[in-house]
C-alpha cells in the first residue's frame, strides 16, 4: 500500500542522531497498537482468525463427511450421539457442514470487499480530484446503481447473471462499488480543498505524487475502513443470495443455503435449523467490532 | 537593488461563479532583493489572491490573470507546467496561515520537509535528512530531533508554524510569500515568528511579501507597505512614510481605527460603510462611497497611483486635502 510504502520513507536513524532520544513509531504501528488496546476489536480478532483457520483446515477438523447422509438420522437435535450439533434435514452432521460452510461463506462473503475496494477507490478518488465533467460522469452512474437497495440490487444483478458462485461474487462486488465510491468521492472532494493540497502544489510537487502521497494518504484510511464495515453486509448478502437459491447449490454446504434448506425444520429441531442464522451472526458481528475498533485506532489524533 | 520581484498591472478574475469576480485589478508592485513588502487590507481586499498568483495557485478553469509577474526576471505567467512545479518552492515558497491545515496529517513533519527537498533536489534521504535537522535548528525547534518524527498534530501553533518555515525554507527558495502567518496564533507567539521571520530573511537574505490585515505585525516586520482596497493598491511607501504621513483617506481610515491610540471610553473610530460588492465596483474609486473627502471626480475615474513623496505613492484625486 502506497501509504506504509510513502511512511517507510522516513529515513533510518542517521548517525548524528542522539541515541536516548526515543523515535516515534511509524503511522501503521501506532494504529496496530492502538488496536490492540482495545479489548472487543481484539475479542473479535480472534474470533474472525478462528473462523478462518476453521475454514482452511475443515477437512481436518470436521468429525464427518459434510455431505454424508442418513435417512434414519434426520433432523435429531443438538448433543445427540455422534452428532454434537444435530444432524440436518438429510441426516448430515450439522457440525462437519458448519465447519465446511464456512470456507465458502467467508470467500462469499469477504472477496467482493477488496475486489470493490479498489475499483471504488479508483473511481471515487478519480472522480473527487479531477472533479468538473469527470465527476459527473461517474457519480451519476454511480447513484444510478445506488438507487437501488442494495439486496435487490445483488439479487438482479446474480438473477441477471445466472446462479452459481462466480455470477454471485461478480454481482456482489458491483454491488459494493457504488457505495465504496461515493466515501472515496466525498473524502477526496474534501481533501483536494485543504491547505496542504496547496502547500504541496507551492512547494513545487506535481499532480502524480500530491495524488499518490498526500491524497491517497489522507483518503485510502477512511475508505479502508468504510470498507471493512461492508465485510458483514457482504455476509448477510452473500448467505441471502445462496438462500434464494442464487449463490452456492446444494449439496455444497454454505450457511445461507443451509439456512434455507432448514427452514422448514424450523418448528421440528428450531435449535438446529437456527445454527446456521448464528454462524453467520458471529462472522459479521465480529467483521464489525474489528471496523469499529480500526476506526479508532487509525484516527491519529485521538 | 536588483528586483526580486515585479509585477505589473495584474488583474485576477475568477469566472466559476455566476458573474466573474475581479478580485485583482491592475495591481502593480516591486520588491527589491532582500526587502519585505508588507500587503495591508480588509478581508476581500485581494491581498492573497495577489500572493497566489504569484505561484500560480489559482486553479486555471476558473480564473483568468492578465498582466504580468516577474520573478528573477522570468514572467511567471508564462512558464510551461513543468518550469512552475520547479519554480514553486524552488524560487518562490510561501507559508499559509494555518499550519495546522497545510500540513499533512498523515505525515511527520520530517516525511514532508524530506519530501520537499527530495522534489528539488537529487538528495539521498539520509542526506535530506540532515538538511531538514539543519533547518529545524535554524527556525529554533527544541529537541529538533525528535521533533522531526512528530506529526503536526503533536506540536503547538508556534511550533507547526516553525516547522512550516523550515517546511518553505527547504529548497532554498529567494522569495517567500507569507500569508497571514502569525494571524492563527496568540499574541506571544505571534511576535517570536515575527522575530524569527525578520532574522531568518535577513540572514538568507530573502525577499517578503508578507499579507496582513493587522497594522502592528505590518510596522513590526516590513521595509515597505501596500494598502490595498476592492483589489487595488490605493497607497505605497516605506513604512514610516505611510504610518506617520498617510495619504490615501483609505489609509488614514484603518490608521484611524486602531484601538491602541484609544483612550478608556472613547468610541473607537470606524470608517463608515463596508467594502463594495467586486462583481459590481463603482465606476471611480472604489473607496468614493465611504469616503468623507470624495468630490463628484471621484465616482466617475478611478484615480491613478500618484508619487506623493520619494518612493510614496497614494490613489486619491484629493492628495492635496490629506497632507
Amino acid at each position: 500500500m502506497s501509504l506504509s510504502a510513502a511512511i517507510g520513507q522516513t529515513p533510518s536513524p542517521s548517525p548524528v542522531v542522539d541515541a536516548a532520544v526515543v523515535r516515534s513509531p511509524g503511522y501503521w504501528t501506532g494504529v496496530l497498537r492502538r488496536l490492540s488496546r482495545d479489548p472487543v476489536a481484539m475479542t473479535a480478532l480472534v474470533v474472525i482468525v478462528l473462523l478462518l483457520l476453521m475454514a482452511i483446515f475443515a477437512p481436518y477438523i470436521a468429525p464427518a463427511d459434510p455431505s454424508k447422509g442418513s435417512m434414519l438420522r434426520r433432523l435429531k437435535p443438538i448433543g445427540f450421539p455422534g452428532y454434537p450439533l444435530g444432524a440436518d434435514e438429510l441426516g448430515r452432521d450439522m457440525l462437519s457442514r458448519l465447519i465446511h460452510g464456512g470456507r465458502l461463506s467467508l470467500l462469499m462473503g469477504v472477496t467482493p470487499v477488496p475486489i470493490a475496494f479498489v475499483i471504488g477507490s479508483l473511481l471515487g478518488i478519480t472522480a473527487g480530484y479531477v472533479g468538473g465533467l469527470t465527476n459527473t460522469l461517474i457519480m451519476r452512474t454511480v447513484d444510478v446503481f445506488y438507487a437501488f437497495p442494495s439486496v435487490l440490487l445483488a439479487v438482479a444483478l446474480s438473477g441477471a447473471l445466472g446462479a452459481g458462485l462466480t455470477n454471485a461474487l461478480v454481482s456482489l462486488t458491483l454491488v459494493f462499488v457504488p457505495p465504496i465510491a461515493r466515501v472515496a468521492e466525498s473524502v477526496t472532494t474534501q481533501v483536494r480543498g485543504l491547505d496542504y493540497i496547496d502547500a504541496a502544489r507551492a512547494s513545487g510537487a506535481k499532480a502524480g505524487s500530491i495524488i499518490r502521497v498526500h491524497v491517497l494518504g489522507n483518503v485510502l484510511g477512511p475508505i479502508f475502513v468504510y470498507a471493512t464495515s461492508l465485510v458483514s453486509v457482504s455476509m448477510i448478502l452473500a448467505s441471502g443470495l445462496s438462500f434464494l437459491g442464487l449463490g452456492v447449490r446444494p449439496p455444497e454446504p454454505e450457511w445461507g443455503l443451509m439456512l434455507n434448506t432448514l427452514r422448514t425444520a424450523i418448528y421440528t429441531q428450531p435449535m438446529v435449523a437456527a445454527l446456521p442464522g448464528v454462524m453467520i451472526f458471529i462472522t459479521s458481528i465480529a467483521f464489525n467490532m474489528v471496523s469499529d475498533g480500526l476506526r479508532s485506532a487509525m484516527d491519529v489524533k485521538s | 537593488m536588483t528586483e526580486a520581484v515585479a509585477i505589473e498591472n495584474l488583474s485576477v478574475t475568477f469566472t466559476g461563479g455566476s458573474k466573474p469576480v475581479r478580485a485583482v485589478d491592475g495591481v502593480s508592485l516591486s520588491l527589491g532583493q532582500g526587502e519585505v513588502l508588507a500587503l495591508l487590507g480588509e478581508s476581500g481586499s485581494g491581498k492573497s489572491v495577489t500572493l497566489r498568483s504569484l505561484l500560480r495557485l489559482h486553479p486555471p478553469k476558473r480564473s483568468r490573470m492578465t498582466g504580468s509577474i516577474r520573478v528573477a526576471g522570468r514572467d511567471v505567467l508564462e512558464l510551461s507546467p513543468g518550469e512552475l512545479a520547479d519554480f514553486r518552492g524552488g524560487v518562490v515558497s510561501m507559508i499559509f496561515q494555518e499550519p495546522m491545515l497545510a500540513l499533512d496529517p498523515v505525515y511527520t513533519v520530517g516525511a514532508q520537509i524530506t519530501e520537499a527537498i527530495r522534489r528539488h533536489e537529487k538528495i539521498s534521504a539520509a542526506d535530506a535528512r540532515k538538511r531538514a535537522l539543519a533547518l529545524f535548528e535554524r527556525v529554533r525547534i527544541p529537541s529538533p530531533d525528535r521533533r522531526l518524527d512528530a506529526y503536526p498534530h503533536e506540536m503547538s501553533g508556534g511550533m507547526r508554524q516553525r516547522a512550516m518555515i523550515a517546511l518553505a525554507l527547504a529548497c532554498r527558495p529567494s522569495v517567500l510569500l507569507a500569508d497571514e502567518p502569525t494571524t492563527a496564533l496568540d499574541a506571544t507567539v505571534q511576535i517570536q515568528i515575527l522575530l524569527l521571520l525578520r532574522e531568518l530573511q535577513r540572514e538568507l537574505g530573502l525577499s517578503i511579501i508578507f499579507v496582513t490585515h493587522d497594522i502592528g505585525v505590518a510596522v513590526e516586520i516590513a521595509d515597505r507597505i501596500a494598502v490595498m482596497y476592492a483589489g487595488r493598491v490605493v497607497e505605497s511607501g516605506s513604512v514610516r512614510d505611510v504610518i506617520r504621513g498617510p495619504r490615501h483617506p483609505y489609509t488614514r481610515g484603518l490608521l484611524a481605527s486602531r484601538v491602541e491610540r484609544a483612550q478608556k471610553g472613547d468610541r473607537l473610530e470606524t470608517i463608515p460603510g463596508s467594502p463594495p460588492d467586486l462583481t459590481a465596483l463603482p465606476p471611480g474609486c472604489a473607496f468614493a462611497p465611504r469616503c468623507s473627502l470624495a468630490a463628484p471626480q471621484c465616482r466617475e475615474i478611478v484615480p491613478p497611483l500618484a508619487e506623493v513623496g520619494p518612493a510614496h505613492t497614494a490613489a486619491c484625486i484629493r492628495v492635496a486635502e490629506t497632507v
